[in-house]
């Protein structure tokens, strides 16, 4: 492709070419895993709820969605009086661009990544955490009291969530001493995280799916929109396809976090892979890494979800009192028992 | 059987004498006393003193020429004991009264409800703004007088205040209206509703917050007031019935229940013994049915979208037994005076008994989901608390007053129906807060299912209805019943001029004294606490309007 391109046009061109094409792609496989978590969401609360879910737009409701996105699509953009017009409307492209740049972030398979470099983990981190900023403005701009106190919620518990987060993930680093993804995922090739890095690992593991959760405002976090009591926190006045970019950012970040889960805790793309059994390894080579990574992404997806269907949400000094008194000294306490792991090579 | 419940025991009618000599003892109906304006006061104050705790009941009157006045049903928490008070002015101009919410807190609603339809002011009440209508309004509705087309409909916004006026008595026997602040010009206030998720209607709250927490809180009714109660002065008795289902949905049967008992009261009539049991079954099963509702909005309101769908599949088990024999699910309107409307179902036993053996284990499963859930614990134990004083003070009935350890279940203190034969637990718990609140009515659909067991399967033949005359004719006298609503105590206080539609007709909201509370729970608790307290406090906002 490269050099197909190379042979017709400068290499400047044609490396401009290249990027749109991934660009285009990426935000492709975006909007499609957008889809696709809302269809999964909206049947898995029915299977929870004793309902059916969506069935009456094509076949067992699955152009339901599709057809959600194109009404969202047509819908006007109102701006409201007395706003802060430009920052209002600066507020949802900001959460999407930091959800699409993590995004960016994810290795599907072996090799394709759209960024990889040696401290992928850090700029993961750092572009998912500007989402916070896009929804504080949203809350400030609007001019509108509940959203304001939406924002402010989440600015406490996605700033304070961040930290756990961090924590987490920098157990597996002390472990696989690197920050690039794609080799994160090599050196899982005989045995998952999860599996090796066996009791802080684990506690890793726990610690990344209750902060994820909390970090992407979904139940029982989800303080800033909650529903019966802020109407719908920090989005309340946005609506058309401004709305849409709230919402589709917000499920395309749960399937971010989960991603991230499937990444550095089970292995992302890497097949199960069990030493000494070569061939049940073979037949495992054989399953594609991308169904793997999906397989163990919507894995954990579902973990979540689970959670958010069954749990009473909390209330923000609960929150806040379980972040720092309970979850950032355990991961501290967590961190410092892996570094005594990988120094006395306890791990497998 | 009415009158030797009702009839006040003579030795309080002497010490009622002997305090206020003025004070005169009428008959007709339940009895009443009544009482001078400026001695009112003293002998209210005396009557608490004595152990005259709750104010079951605070009605507006007009009675033409003798003036405008109020009527208290009061009760004596500790005895049982009842006395109806009266007292009035003759002034129609500007009509001043003392009030009484310094003794009872309940009268401060009650009252503002008064000023409202009638236009009397109570001095010294801190808050006479109107309760229920725009602070625009032209007129007193319940008034005899009052011309409607004084009121077109009014298409401008109504602003709201952020003080109220107040009015105190002087030296010289005028009196200078005040203002009271309610919010200060920087302070931060939200309006939760009336449109809002978690007001169960359109009930409005502006909240003024510091931060997350509640600093004060004031109600604003109104939003569905259809003037039930002025509605009833123009109707016939049998078309009054309509409107009962209309006040608190999740209580129709109950509510028509409270109103026919009184007309039945009124004429003297005894209806049949199946139709007591008929209309036991019917009242416990419409608990069920409010307490299932009850159960899936506090999880919704909390945050557990799924525990509300089980609530809401098990409640449509309820409605479609409802539904077989009356023909209606929310709305039943079966109740009638001297009996019901259909005979119940073939099926009505069968499925009701199919039903209880199907809702003990979900009820089992609701505890598995919500009620041992740590977050659901962590958020509604210990938050909201409401003292036994202030529940009795306020007349917080129902399952908000048995939860802060007040006995105050109807079927118990004044049985009814066929409650005095039945073998039922009320069940009491003491912390008061959200969490006992949640539990009591847990509780209390067990008990609603053993009190349908006993009876379900010993329904008495006899007739379902009375044959009753097409207009009917209550004698001269007022009259006051009340059952046990899903949510308090519901009452209906009836006076009859002897003509074929009753002079006045005050239904006791069991909500309202549940808004008046909200006030004293939430001061001090944060948003979310807000949204838990409303939740088990568990109003209907068409009876608190009516």
């Amino acid at each position: 492709m490269h050099a197909l391109l190379t042979s017709l046009m400068p290499l400047r061109l044609a490396v401009f070419i290249e990027c749109v094409i991934v660009g285009v792609c990426l935000l492709l496989m975006y909007a499609v895993i957008a889809v696709v978590m809302i269809f999964m969401e909206r049947k898995v609360c029915a299977a929870f709820q004793c309902r059916l879910g969506p069935v009456r737009v094509g076949f067992w409701g699955l152009l339901q969605v599709p057809a959600d996105v194109l009404k969202m699509l047509t819908k006007e953009i109102i701006t409201i009086r007395r706003s802060d017009r430009f920052l209002y409307n600066l507020a949802p492209y900001i959460v999407i661009l930091a959800s699409v740049l993590a995004f960016a972030c994810l290795p599907v398979n072996k090799g394709l990544e759209v960024l990889d470099f040696n401290v992928g983990v850090f700029f993961l981190m750092a572009a998912s955490s500007i989402g916070v900023v896009g929804i504080l403005l949203a809350g400030w701009s609007s001019n509108n009291k509940y959203s304001l106190i939406g924002a402010m919620r989440s600015g406490a518990q996605m700033i304070s969530y961040e930290l756990s987060i961090g924590l987490s993930i920098l157990t597996i680093i002390v472990l696989t001493d690197t920050m690039q993804f794609s080799e994160i995922v090599a050196r899982q090739a005989d045995g998952w995280f999860l599996f090796k890095g066996h009791v802080p690992a684990l506690v890793a593991f726990v610690i990344y799916l209750i902060a994820g959760n909390a970090e992407v405002n979904r139940g029982p976090f989800d303080l800033p929109e909650a529903e019966s009591e802020l109407t719908a926190g920090y989005h309340t006045e946005y609506s058309g396809m401004h709305f849409g970019l709230f919402y589709v950012a917000e499920f395309v970040n749960l399937f971010i976090v989960a991603g991230v889960a499937a990444t550095i805790f089970l292995g992302g793309w890497m097949p199960l892979h069990i030493a000494g059994w070569e061939g049940f390894n073979t037949v495992m080579d054989y399953i594609p890494g991308f169904v793997w990574f999906f397989g163990k992404a919507f894995f954990v997806v579902g973990l979540l979800m689970w959670i958010k269907w069954t749990f009473p949400r909390l209330r923000i000094d609960q929150i806040l009192t379980l972040e720092w008194k309970y979850l950032v000294p355990i991961g501290l306490a967590n961190l410092l028992l892996m570094v005594i792991v990988v120094v006395f090579k306890l791990h497998f | 059987m009415w009158k030797e419940k009702r009839s006040m025991n003579s030795n309080l009618i002497d010490k009622i004498t002997a305090w206020e000599p003025r004070a005169v003892w009428t008959e007709g109906g339940d009895g009443m006393f009544t009482v001078p304006a400026d001695g009112f006061h003293d002998l209210a104050g005396r009557l608490l003193s004595e152990g005259f705790d709750f104010l079951r009941s605070l009605t507006g009157m007009d009675w033409g020429e003798a003036g405008f006045g109020v009527v208290y049903h009061l009760e004596a928490t500790a005895t049982g004991e009842n006395v109806v008070l009266r007292t009035l002015t003759e002034e129609r101009e500007h009509p001043v009264l003392p009030s009484v919410c310094d003794l009872w807190k309940a009268a401060e609603l009650n009252e503002r409800e008064v000023f409202d339809y009638f236009g009397v002011r109570f001095l010294n009440h801190p808050d006479m703004r109107r309760l229920f209508l725009r602070d625009d309004w032209v007129g007193y509705p319940l008034r005899k007088d009052y011309d409607p087309a004084q009121n077109p409909l009014r298409m401008s916004n109504e602003v709201s205040k952020d003080s109220s006026p107040t009015y105190e008595l002087q030296s010289d026997g005028s009196y200078i209206r005040k203002r009271n602040v309610l919010f200060e010009e920087d302070e931060y206030v939200i309006n939760i509703g009336p449109q809002h998720p978690a007001t169960h209607g359109v009930l409005r709250f502006r909240v003024s917050l510091e931060g997350e927490i509640i600093k004060k809180l004031d109600p604003h009714c109104g939003y569905i007031h259809r003037g039930i109660e002025k509605m009833c002065e123009e109707l016939t008795y049998p078309q009054t019935l309509a409107l009962t289902d209309r006040l608190d949905y999740l209580g129709a049967t109950q509510n028509r229940h409270a109103l026919c008992m009184c007309i039945e009261k009124g004429l003297g009539v005894e209806v049949s013994e199946r139709v007591q049991y008929i209309r036991t079954i019917m009242d416990e099963l419409q608990r069920i049915d409010s307490h299932l509702l009850f159960f899936a909005c506090l999880c919704m309101d909390m945050g557990a979208l799924t525990a509300f769908f089980y609530g809401f599949r098990d409640r449509e088990k309820v409605l479609d037994i409802l539904e077989q024999t009356t023909g209606g699910r929310l709305i039943q309107t079966y109740n009638t005076i001297g009996g019901v409307q259909a005979d119940i179902h073939p099926d009505f036993v069968r499925k009701t008994k199919e039903f209880i053996a199907y809702m003990r284990p979900k009820l089992r499963e609701y505890h598995e989901v919500f009620t041992g859930n740590v977050i659901a614990q962590e958020r509604l134990k210990g938050t909201g608390v409401l003292t036994r004083e202030d529940a009795i003070s306020f007349g917080a009935t129902g399952g908000t007053g048995r939860a802060a350890g007040w006995a105050c279940d109807v079927r118990k203190r004044h049985p009814y129906a066929v409650y005095g034969k039945v073998d039922f637990e009320e069940v009491l718990f003491t912390e008061g807060d959200c969490f006992a609140r949640y539990m009591v009515r847990m509780k209390e659909i067990e008990q609603s299912m053993n009190i349908i067991e006993q009876l379900i399967d010993n329904i008495p033949e006899g007739e379902y209805q009375l044959k009753m005359k097409p207009v009917i004719r209550i004698p001269e006298g007022s009259y006051y019943a009340a059952v046990e609503g899903s949510r308090g105590e519901f009452g209906v206080f009836l006076e009859s001029r002897g003509d074929k539609s009753p002079y006045r007709m005050k239904f006791r909201s069991t909500g309202l004294p549940l808004v008046a509370c909200l006030e004293t729970i939430a001061r001090g608790t944060k948003i979310a606490d807000l949204i838990a307290i409303g939740g088990t406090l568990d109003y209907v906002v068409p009876d608190i309007d009516r």
